[in-house]
């Protein structure tokens, strides 16, 4: 395991204008304003937290993987990686984070990659782009006529995937534990999607999936 | 038609190893006769086209350090497109090369890679942008340059998905054939320069109709010290369909699922 980065916040929970607590299994949307800033909290540990931005005023512009990846020259997500838009922009960017590692290769689950990955027994099971797509069927704006098209590749927070220089990619054990954090600050106004991933065919939440909690902070 | 149904539960690549004979040997020669298509796409452009089920799609590096970045969708509903981290994740890899399958976010192959001379292509840099090319290589517009101007791939893939009625909300995630990145134990990505060397290819086996949009621009992460996008050549051949135990099919457990669920869409 290479090295992993730590780095403390200095906000207190008594201090956050909104706390929420996701139940395993569950989605949840909200807007982040600019300055704001946004910590997710692995409660129990080894939780999986299937993340997309949007930026708030126009949909079309969301999280992107590769110009993320691109943009820091590195595969991994950890303190102070900008999370890019696909327009080249910063939605929000990692200020605290200790879990040290997260990913954003590895995609969401769906009923239907789970059918490949783990066989068509699985097809049915509950899964994060599910998840994803109920938040976007809930969104109260439906000026955006959201569907799949909206769902571009995600961070996995919490998530250990790593990429062998041998061009293999390896799913491990989560790097997190109980009370791990990773906390980000928004540059846009941005709409945050979280599916508290309910995958019960691989590590990926320990065999176990459990609660995480969001927190914002006002700046 | 022979009665379809999902393939017994076989494990997955998390138990499962397979095949054990060696890969396929690249086939330099197209069968005489099968040959439907030929071009020669020059460096810094775009194309859009189909692609019938059980063709084969050949790209073929006409210099060295060519780069092709790559998108597919289902032709038939263009919703179903290629998904990066469902074709990495479901055969535990970063890079793409022979036995691999293109899979899409409904679950279906799309394409399989039947031939591979170069044994590593990029699934994860991404394509160049208007200010990457800016500032590597300067701007060079068409009231200076005319068509000698510094082009992208994001303006070029955004114009050619127009022409399908499709956005931003489409550019997903895209391969880059003939360009390598290597990560090291950190994660930190390098670029690797004269990856490709003139006549490599990659032979590409249609497993649905597709609509195929490309760019011959530079890979993002591309070290060279001057602009210049280079030709590539496409062919698309008549190809044979898959057999039962055809390499990329039975490659991993998770590709006989995949044919699986492409085949039922003809069934």
């Amino acid at each position: 395991m290479s090295t992993l980065n730590y780095t403390e916040s200095t906000l207190v929970p008594e201090a956050a204008v909104y706390r929420r607590v996701i139940p395993a299994g569950d989605f949840w949307m909200h807007e982040i304003k600019a300055g704001q800033t946004l910590r997710i909290l692995d409660l129990e540990g080894n939780q999986a937290a299937d993340t997309l931005f949007y930026y708030a005023a126009d949909f079309t512009e969301r999280y992107s993987a590769q110009d993320t990846i691109r943009e820091q020259g590195a595969l991994y997500l950890t303190t102070g990686t900008k999370l890019m838009s696909n327009a080249g922009r910063p939605l929000v960017t990692i200020t605290a984070d200790t879990c040290g590692r997260h990913d954003t290769l590895g995609g969401a689950c769906s009923c239907e990659s789970n059918a490949v990955r783990y066989g068509h027994g699985t097809r049915h099971m509950h899964s994060c782009r599910q998840s994803f797509l109920l938040g976007l069927a809930n969104w109260p704006d439906s000026s955006f006529d959201l569907n799949k098209r909206d769902l571009p590749a995600n961070i996995n927070f919490f998530m250990n995937v790593p990429v062998t220089p041998e061009g293999g990619l390896q799913f491990e054990d989560g790097v997190s534990a109980p009370g791990r954090y990773v906390e980000m600050r928004a540059d846009l106004d941005v709409v945050c999607l979280i599916s508290n991933c309910p995958q019960l065919n691989n590590p990926c939440n320990g065999w176990n999936p459990t609660p995480v909690e969001v927190l914002i902070w006002n700046p | 038609m022979p009665l379809l149904k999902p393939p017994a539960p076989s494990g997955t690549s998390f138990t499962t190893k397979r095949p054990s004979g060696p890969r396929p040997v690249p086939m330099p020669l197209i069968p005489e006769g099968s040959l439907l298509r030929e071009e020669i796409i020059p460096g810094g452009v775009a194309v859009s086209f189909n692609v019938r089920r059980h063709t084969t799609l050949r790209l073929t590096a006409l210099e060295s350090g060519s780069n092709v970045s790559f998108l597919c969708y289902n032709r038939h509903e263009l919703i179903d497109r290629y998904n990066m981290a469902d074709t990495l994740k479901g055969q535990h890899t970063a890079k793409l090369t022979t036995g691999h399958i293109l899979v899409s976010d409904m679950g279906r192959a799309m394409f399989s890679i039947t031939g591979d001379t170069l044994g590593w292509h990029d699934p994860i840099g991404g394509h160049d942008t208007p200010a990457i090319v800016a500032q590597k290589w300067s701007e060079k517009n068409y009231q200076t340059a005319r068509n000698a101007h510094h082009r992208n791939s994001h303006d070029l893939f955004l114009i050619e998905l127009a022409k399908h009625g499709l956005n931003r909300r489409d550019l997903v995630p895209n391969i880059n054939f003939f360009s390598k990145l290597q990560s090291d134990a950190e994660g930190r990505l390098g670029f690797a320069s004269g990856h490709s060397r003139t006549g490599d290819f990659i032979d590409l086996r249609a497993e649905m109709d597709q609509l195929v949009v490309f760019t011959t621009c530079h890979h993002p992460m591309d070290t060279a010290k001057t602009y210049g996008p280079r030709p590539v050549r496409m062919q698309l051949w008549e190809s044979a369909p898959p057999a039962a135990d055809d390499y990329c099919r039975i490659m991993r457990p998770e590709n006989e699922r995949a044919f699986y669920n492409t085949e039922i869409l003809y069934s």
